[in-house]
């Protein structure tokens, strides 16, 4: 077991972790925090994104310990005082979720991405969430929905 | 974070955004995987790495041993478990082979992940670590995974007890067929490869057992589409009686038919929990579940066109031969079926032959996939009227409105009759959507221009068959069950009310839907219905979600109940107010005495019924309705698609341009669900035609055996798709509505093959296989040119 310190939306958590502990599920199992799923395991579906410093990483590719001393945002966190972030009204405005499976990895990611481009093209949304996958929507109101977070 | 701001008025038609988002974006989510109970031990199934194996030993000492481990069966091991093996529900002939399935295999693995053991730890990680202990001896055998090859005479046999692999064949025919072939001035002949597809809903399957030992009562919770369907066919296979099993569906992330299914792992969970006294949880990993969960299509089409001089199609002959996989799931052979209808598309003709032939072949199940049988037909007839287009020299558009049914009901070709449609609206919109002559005449300067990247236009206008479904056709077509649904109206004292449904939703949107609903006819607020699902305790009546019915047979029972609250009302109100019932108007929710301001509303009644200090003599008290609604008739959505492609003649690469869907789905409940509804369905179909596929090696291992190396399409790979209605409300059911979950899927993969053969006619190209990566592109294209295959 190794011994790690992480802020999660804010909180700081010690924690006892065995090495191979992925990430998610030491934000699902050990923190309780069940907002982040998990869609696959090779890194392509992006349902299991969140925040690690600022970044949008996908939590089931790191370990926990590699979360060391690091800031994590997760989906939880995300709307403050009972109010929505924009990102996630935008999806709920734009109709941007169905299932919602991939819903908090894909609010995780624009919310990354807009930091790093607040005012990105089409083109750039869509290659630059190329790394989450929706079954639902055809990405069509997703699109949207960050078009619209973009203009708030 | 009340996210519902229309509040008052008419709700049917209007773009509620949608009432369970708020969860679902702030992380609020009950998935299976989500869900805990005190002293849950996890399941992991070894998997057969075999297409095909004798099955001679399972030595599970060492997996025993391991930490963590409470338990390790074999499927011999748990053979006296069963009741009845995993149930297939569409026998859809007389004489069709069913195999035994039982949850684990013990005698031979038939496919590269068929269950042979289960193991019981503490932990998900030591469940699996032990998984891998356990040693099984398989004498591997000759396996057959190609459709065409399985039906061969001398193929590996899936199943020793059959003398070959054929499952069932099915017919249907109508008309004087021969007569019209030899009287036709044109024939057209096609083949075509519906590729293996994976559903890959985004949340993979799981469940959670959680038993009650001393009662012999057992909760399920399953990540399924069809929790009712699932008490009952689990009850079954496990001999639980059924008032003593619960199924629940908590949150479901997509399903798109994968989820239409009794699982192994479903069954397993529940014997094991029930023999060890603990609840017992399995997850699915991704690439478990591609293995696990079933696949879709795979079927060889041969479809021939009679037609007159100018193109008019007389008759259609049809012939598949549509893989099984190795066992029979819920609904395998049926699949086929829900297809067989429509070979003839939107067109009007006269003559009908249709065989399918079911053949087992050593891989992972097939079943429904988003169309199921639905997308197969619309692909094969869609090509087939493009070829003949060709042939005869007429213009993709053009040939269809030569042939499109115009007058409603219509009695197609296979017997069925069609309740109303729009097709030449749907088409001339969408052609003028998306400016279709002035596209023909860029292609046009391509052509002349011989321009490296090549314009092409598909057409696909469908027509398809959803809302399953009328009973008795069930009956009829050798499906056990029936296609009725059920929804209950209560009216709670204090005002708010509590609407529960038998469809069991999984991303269609049915808390809003239903919703709006039964606030538009009962004139109260959006936000004070409640709308409740998928859990046979709290609705015990429902046949769940799949074949988009849920609008069309559970919204319309719900719309039903909604008129028997309504009635009782008015007989309250009547009653109260002392005037005859015929003095009385009903507006938003509120029964006035005419003339007067003498009234009472719903909510009001709500109370008095509760009260039952003043109701008419004989009346029980409560204002709660339910309503059971058999369909009459099969719901016929349909429409004209239009996809622009460019196609770059020197790689193969096809670019998407443009995709316009004109719909006509009936009446629209709620634009901005049917919306999402079709970009979903587009998005699905266009990775049919451009993406997906699922292959086998010659040993029977899944070559695409995970998210890396089978494509799902990203937003990269899509474009935006521009959608349309028209209007052609359904005469069937009181609301005109129809299903939509399925159209996307079934317009789209015909609509972006046409634009890639059109993009490459000039160079000869007749036909390009599924799907049309690069490399298939580029085959048709050195093929057409007589050089290098």
């Amino acid at each position: 077991m190794r011994r790690i310190g992480v802020t999660v939306n804010g909180t700081r958590h010690d924690a006892e972790v065995e090495p191979r502990q992925l990430l998610v599920y030491f934000l699902r199992e050990q923190l309780g925090l069940t907002g982040t799923p998990v869609g696959c395991d090779t890194s392509s579906c992006g349902a299991c994104t969140v925040l690690l410093d600022g970044e949008s990483v996908k939590s089931c590719t790191l370990l926990a310990v590699q979360a060391d001393g690091g800031e994590i945002s997760t989906i939880e966190g995300l709307a403050t005082d009972g109010q929505l972030h924009p990102v996630q009204q935008a999806f709920h405005e734009s109709h941007a979720l169905q299932c919602g499976y991939c819903t908090p990895g894909m609010v995780m990611a624009t919310v990354g991405l807009l930091e790093e481009h607040p005012h990105p093209s089409e083109e750039e949304i869509r290659r630059l969430l190329e790394g989450n996958l929706c079954r639902c929507t055809g990405y069509v109101n997703i699109v949207k929905a960050v078009k619209t977070a973009a203009a708030v | 974070m009340a996210v519902t701001e229309e509040r008052v008025g008419t709700y049917i038609g209007r773009a509620v955004k949608r009432k369970e988002d708020a969860r679902l974006l702030t992380g609020q989510t009950r998935w299976v995987e989500n869900l805990s109970v005190q002293g849950t031990v996890w399941m992991a199934v070894v998997r057969s790495p075999f297409a095909h194996a004798r099955i001679n030993s399972v030595d599970a000492g060492r997996a025993r041993e391991a930490e963590g481990v409470l338990a390790v069966f074999s499927g011999a091991d748990l053979r006296e478990e069963w009741a009845a093996g995993l149930p297939c529900a569409w026998p859809c002939t007389s004489d069709i082979r069913t195999p035994d399935h039982w949850p684990l295999a013990s005698d031979k693995a038939r496919f590269a992940g068929d269950g042979v053991a289960v193991v019981i730890a503490e932990s998900r990680a030591l469940a699996k670590d032990a998984a891998e202990l356990v040693d099984v001896d398989y004498e591997p055998l000759p396996a057959v995974t190609d459709v065409e090859q399985a039906a061969a005479e001398g193929a590996p046999l899936v199943h020793d007890e059959f003398e070959d692999n054929g499952c069932y064949t099915w017919t249907l025919a109508a008309g004087e067929v021969d007569r019209l072939f030899s009287e036709a001035a044109v024939t057209v002949e096609e083949r075509y490869r519906q590729q293996r597809l994976i559903p890959n809903a985004i949340e993979p399957r799981g469940v959670l057992a959680e038993p009650s030992p001393a009662s012999g009562e057992l909760t399920l919770y399953s990540a399924t589409q069809i929790p009712h369907i699932l008490r009952t066919t689990l009850s079954m296979v496990t001999g639980i009686p059924e008032a003593k099993l619960r199924v629940v569906a908590p949150d479901v992330g997509g399903g798109f038919g994968s989820k239409l299914n009794v699982y192994a792992e479903e069954a397993l969970a529940i014997v094991l929990a029930r023999r060890l006294g603990r609840p017992v949880k399995w997850i699915e990993e991704r690439s478990e579940n591609y293995l696990a969960t079933i696949h879709g299509r795979d079927v060889v089409q041969e479809i021939e066109l009679a037609a007159t001089e100018e193109g008019k199609i007389t008759a259609v002959r049809v012939r598949l031969l549509a893989a099984m996989g190795a066992y029979l799931q819920l609904v395998t052979p049926g699949i086929p079926i829900l297809g067989a209808y429509l070979y003839s598309g939107a067109y009007d003709l006269q003559g009908y032959d249709f065989e399918c032939r079911g053949v087992f072949t050593h891989t992972t199940p097939t079943d429904a996939y988003r169309g199921a049988g639905r997308p197969e037909a619309t692909y094969a007839i869609e090509r087939a009227v493009d070829a003949l287009a060709r042939k005869v020299g007429k213009d993709p558009a053009e040939i269809r409105r030569l042939n499109f049914i115009s007058e409603f009901p219509a009695t197609i070709a296979s017997g069925l009759e069609i309740d109303s449609g729009d097709f030449h609206g749907a088409l001339d919109k969408a052609l003028e959507l998306v400016g279709y002559d002035e596209l023909r005449r860029e292609q046009e300067e391509r052509r002349s221009g011989r321009s490296q990247k090549q314009l092409g236009i598909g057409l696909s206008t469908y027509v398809e068959m959803c809302g399953l479904a009328p009973s008795r056709v069930l009956n009829a077509l050798k499906y056990v069950a029936g296609g009725w649904d059920a929804a209950e109206v209560r009216c709670l004292p204090t005002g708010s009310v509590q609407v529960i449904i038998g469809t069991s939703p999984h991303g269609q949107g049915h808390a809003t839907t239903f919703a709006q609903i039964v606030a538009d006819r009962l004139g109260i607020d959006l936000d004070a219905v409640e709308v409740v699902h998928g859990d046979t305790m709290v609705a015990p009546l429902g046949m769940d979600t799949y074949g988009s019915r849920s609008l069309a047979v559970g919204g319309v029972a719900l719309w039903h109940a909604t008129e028997k609250i309504l009635e009782k009302t008015k007989a309250i109100a009547a009653h109260q107010l002392e005037v005859s019932p015929d003095d009385l108007e009903l507006d938003g929710g509120r029964f006035t005495v005419r003339g007067t301001d003498r009234s009472l509303s719903v909510s009001e009644a709500a109370l008095q019924a509760w009260t039952g200090h003043n109701l008419p003599d004989g009346m029980e008290p409560g204002l709660e309705a339910t309503y059971v609604y058999d369909p009459p008739n099969f719901s016929w959505p349909g429409g004209a698609h239009v996809c622009v492609v460019e196609v770059d003649r020197e790689t193969g690469m096809v670019e998407l341009r443009r995709y316009v869907a004109v719909d006509e789905v009936g009446k629209v409940v709620n634009p901005l669900v049917v919306d999402g509804q079709v970009h979903g369905g587009i998005a699905q179909g266009i990775g049919q035609a451009l993406f997906e596929e699922a292959v086998y090696d010659e040993d029977g291992n899944l070559v695409t055996g995970s998210m890396l190396n089978y494509l799902v399409p990203s937003a990269a790979e899509l474009i935006d798709f521009e959608t349309d209605r028209v209007e052609a409300p359904s005469p069937t059911n009181p609301m005109g509505v129809k299903g939509v979950g399925e159209t996307g899927t079934i317009a789209s993969t015909p609509a972006v093959i046409n634009a890639v053969v059109d993009a490459l006619a000039p160079d000869g190209v007749t036909d390009v296989p599924l799907p049309a990566k690069p490399e298939n592109v580029w085959r048709a294209l050195q093929e057409a040119k007589g050089g290098a295959r």
